[in-house]
């Protein structure tokens, strides 16, 4: 229903002027770290690297002042700020109205500069005393790239721009957006390509000062797996929004920013496997510095590709003017990265051979591969348009059949060597012992597939058999792994078996935690193999009324309701389903129609000619998913809206309201027939369960162990002891 | 109101982010400095490298590396821990004599 507009007297806000302010002398203070930090790693003078890394404070502090001033506008409705009158509006929920300040160009910058100067405040401050010759180049690296984000909006992108007069009413958020996956999945997402920013820093000041060893590792293990994480979620969270709210069922689309996304979170998850294996073995120094200025470039081309318009993607913001600054910014890294990594050749020599192919660097190695491969086959096939574009002059795009062609095997591979990897010692693995720990493994894979084969058709999906096979072998891999870790501690303390496990596990979060992690890939990729090889996927039209039968479900149309408001019209539908005679489930798919702001549409028709979100209705269980989408006819509705448009033409907003109601009401007791949209995805669930394992061991592998706590607590009570000795020496 | 307050920031944040330069160089903290951090990334690698011996270890005890294989490994990963050991030791104790 329409609303009376309030008029906001904020008076001239001059908030707007004071966010640019702070915006300016981040810059500044930004620029300044960079020179300063600069000039102390030539002049190898300790306070110009103190000040740099203040100046980094500083920024972090100016751009928290500016993130909340921008928050408070946006919950205000203060909309002397363009950016909250374009996205927000005083009908938006709280929650939207807080995470609307990234739903922007302008404020997806913000949060990407303000993540980075946190990160970077954080990794300089645990690091003041360490790294003397890194730190200084990682610092001047940091700055300039957050100073680079900070000119982007001020430049070409300002999220103070000011509205005067400002209007009475904002224009709200996108329907889309309004989804609490989608409200978190950006500072997730950025989160995840900031922190790369962190390794990639310490990696140039390493490079640059000739510090090759494995210590610039060490020091940012934490922020590397941070960042791996982080964009693991912002994947899985981007994908469930895709399957709730878009309304065609699937999780992935292959849409250039999806695989803008996936290809740093690959190419990480190379560099965080093949770190393990310079640490210990002293050997891929070359390819891990390649690995992470190769996963930093790919996080900047996320971002340029969400901005650029370059691609055509439902998750992009459009053509910008910050595509050109972001693509030069891309070409530096790549170029600078390339030729420090050329020029410094002769400190990066390997220290050891691999001595054998049966040891976990051997596998890790054949895992990278996969990694990367995978990675470069989803860069082809995103940018083969701009590519054929090039050479042929026309764009052709590679639709999603092209991806699964090429990606399925080596995806199928990389389930394998999830399960190999944890089997194999550092070194050699004997062959005696590499029969002995396969035995288990290989046998549950056989008889996975074995029983797949007798009691189902799939047979007829090779590849996802092999998949459920690889993922049996990985599973019980691990199992094995977390047995032989209890039963070797209890062989040796005694211990009863649980407490020996969690000992055991505990003083080796790392390796452990890492295997959680394979845990939950192995599962994710059992529920995307299932749930794209054996899905039932219908469309149906139906009368209230009418029943289909989908599946071993029986889908029953029992009513049609309406739910008009202020901001939106809701029409739902009611489902019964049954399956095998008995209840199932009741869904409730429904479709959202959200005004348009333009008067052309007329005062009934803007319901109708706006944007439109769909609610799945959908039954989740371990087995799989019950998942409908609604899409009514309105089109019976348009001489009703046409009559309606000429006689309240002129009427109040009273009046507007109660003819939409009654419209709305009429056609939920007399609706047409309906488009449906009905599927059942066999254990889909298990790709989000299966994510959270992953995120689960992420966290796990990365807490700081008892030890190093306590450790820090007896240096610093010798630290107490030194500095009262010193307070008072002895007469 | 907004561009007073614009300017006590500008001002506080340049008095804090200049205030290391206003203290007087010193060589004597400038070694000290390089010397903890010296100190402190060998006390990393140390520890990185009493995790592998451990993991060796674990590796023997669950039966994935043989006899031979983990002795050789153990010896190697030993040695450098030892080596390790004395560098560190060695910076102590030159920064003891400096105290």
């Amino acid at each position: 229903m329409p609303v009376e507009v309030r008029h906001h007297d904020h008076g001239a806000s001059q908030l707007t002027l004071l966010g640019s302010a702070l915006l300016a002398a981040a810059l500044i203070a930004g620029l300044y770290a960079a020179g300063a930090a600069v000039q102390g790693a030539r002049r190898h003078d300790r306070r110009w690297v103190d000040s740099a890394r203040r100046a980094v404070y500083a920024v972090a502090g100016l751009l928290t002042a500016a993130v909340v001033i921008l928050e408070v506008a946006f919950v205000s409705d203060d909309f002397h700020f363009a950016l909250v009158a374009d996205h927000s509006s005083t009908t938006t929920p709280t929650f939207y109205k807080l995470t609307a300040m990234w739903s922007s160009q302008e404020g997806s910058l913000l949060l990407w500069a303000w993540v980075l100067s946190l990160a970077s405040s954080g990794v300089l401050y645990m690091t003041r005393r360490r790294h003397r010759e890194i730190v200084p180049w990682a610092t001047a690296v940091l700055a300039a790239i957050g100073s680079f984000f900070i000119g982007l909006m001020i430049f070409k992108a300002q999220p103070f721009a000011r509205l005067d007069p400002a209007p009475a009413e904002g224009t709200g958020l996108t329907p889309l957006l309004r989804n609490p996956y989608m409200a978190v999945h950006p500072p997730m997402l950025y989160s995840g390509y900031v922190l790369w920013s962190i390794p990639f820093a310490f990696c140039v000041g390493a490079l640059i000062s000739r510090r090759l060893d494995a210590s610039w590792i060490r020091t940012t293990r934490n922020f590397a797996l941070c960042a791996w994480t982080f964009l693991g979620i912002g994947l899985l969270l981007g994908s469930r929004w895709s399957y709730e709210e878009l309304g065609w069922g699937g999780y992935w689309g292959w849409d250039p920013v999806e695989n803008a996304a996936l290809m740093p979170w690959l190419v990480g998850t190379a560099f965080l496997h093949s770190v393990m294996v310079q640490e210990k073995r002293g050997i891929l120094k070359v390819w891990n510095v390649g690995l992470i200025c190769g996963t930093f470039c790919l996080c900047l081309l996320g971002t340029f590709l969400v901005r650029s318009g370059v691609l055509q993607s439902i998750h992009a913001f459009g053509a910008s003017t910050v595509g050109g600054p972001l693509l030069v910014l891309i070409a530096v890294v790549a170029i600078g990265s390339t030729l420090l990594i050329v020029t410094r050749l002769d400190g990066l020599r390997p220290e050891r051979r691999v001595d054998s192919l049966l040891s976990r660097e051997s596998i890790f190695l054949v895992n990278n591969v996969l990694l990367v491969g995978l990675a470069t086959v989803i860069f082809w096939g995103t940018f083969f348009p701009l590519i054929s574009e090039f050479f042929t002059g026309e764009k052709h795009s590679l639709a999603a059949p092209w991806f699964d062609r090429y990606v399925t095997p080596l995806g199928v591979l990389l389930v394998l060597f999830t399960g190999l990897g944890p089997l194999f010692a550092w070194g050699r693995l004997s062959g005696d012992a590499a029969r002995r720990l396969l035995l288990w493994p290989v046998l549950a894979a056989a008889a996975s597939i074995g029983v797949l084969l007798a009691v189902s058709d799939a047979g007829g999906h090779p590849w996802a058999l092999f998949v459920f096979g690889f993922a049996a072998f990985t599973l019980v891999a691990l199992a094995g792994e977390f047995r032989r870790a209890g039963a070797t501690r209890r062989a040796l303390t005694g211990e009863p078996f649980p407490r020996a496990l969690a000992t055991a596990v505990g003083r080796n979060r790392r390796r452990y935690g890492g295997y959680v992690v394979h845990a939950g890939i192995a599962l994710t990729l059992i529920g995307i193999a299932a749930s794209s090889s054996f899905q039932t996927n219908r469309d149906l039209r139906l009368r209230v009324g009418q029943t289909a039968k989908v599946g071993d479900y029986t889908i029953d149309y029992r009513r049609l309701s309406a739910d008009p408001r202020n901001e939106r019209i809701a029409f739902t539908a009611q489902l019964d389903v049954t399956r095998d005679g008995k209840h199932f489930a009741t869904l409730n798919p429904a479709r959202n129609y959200y005004p348009t702001q333009d008067p052309s549409a007329g005062a009934i028709g803007r319901y109708f000619m706006g944007e439109s979100t769909s609610e799945v209705g959908l039954k989740t269980g371990a087995g799989g998913d019950l998942w409908t989408a609604f899409q009514p006819d309105v089109s019976t509705l348009n001489p009703d809206i046409v009559r309606g448009n000429r006689m309240l033409a002129n009427a109040g907003p009273v009046a507007q309201g109660i003819a939409i109601d009654v419209l709305a009401q009429r056609y939920a007791q007399h609706p047409p027939p309906a488009s449906f949209r009905v599927i059942v995805n066999p254990l889909v669930g298990w790709i989000w369960i299966g994510a959270l394992i992953g995120v689960a061991g992420a966290v796990m592998a990365g807490w700081p162990a008892l030890e190093s706590r306590r450790r820090l607590e007896a240096a610093y009570r010798a630290r107490l002891g030194r500095e009262l000795g010193a307070a008072n020496p002895p007469a | 109101m907004e561009f007073l307050l614009a300017v006590a920031i500008v001002v506080v944040v340049a008095w804090f982010v200049t205030a290391p330069l206003r203290d007087r160089p010193s060589r004597h903290d400038d070694e000290e400095d390089r010397a903890a951090a010296e100190l402190a990334a060998l006390e990393a690698r140390k520890k990185a490298k009493y995790r592998e011996i451990r993991d060796a270890e674990a590796d023997r005890a669950s039966g994935k590396l043989g006899e031979e294989d983990f002795r050789r490994l153990d010896r190697e990963l030993r040695a450098e821990a030892v080596a390790i050991l004395k560098r560190i030791d060695r910076l102590r104790g030159a920064g003891e004599r400096e105290t």
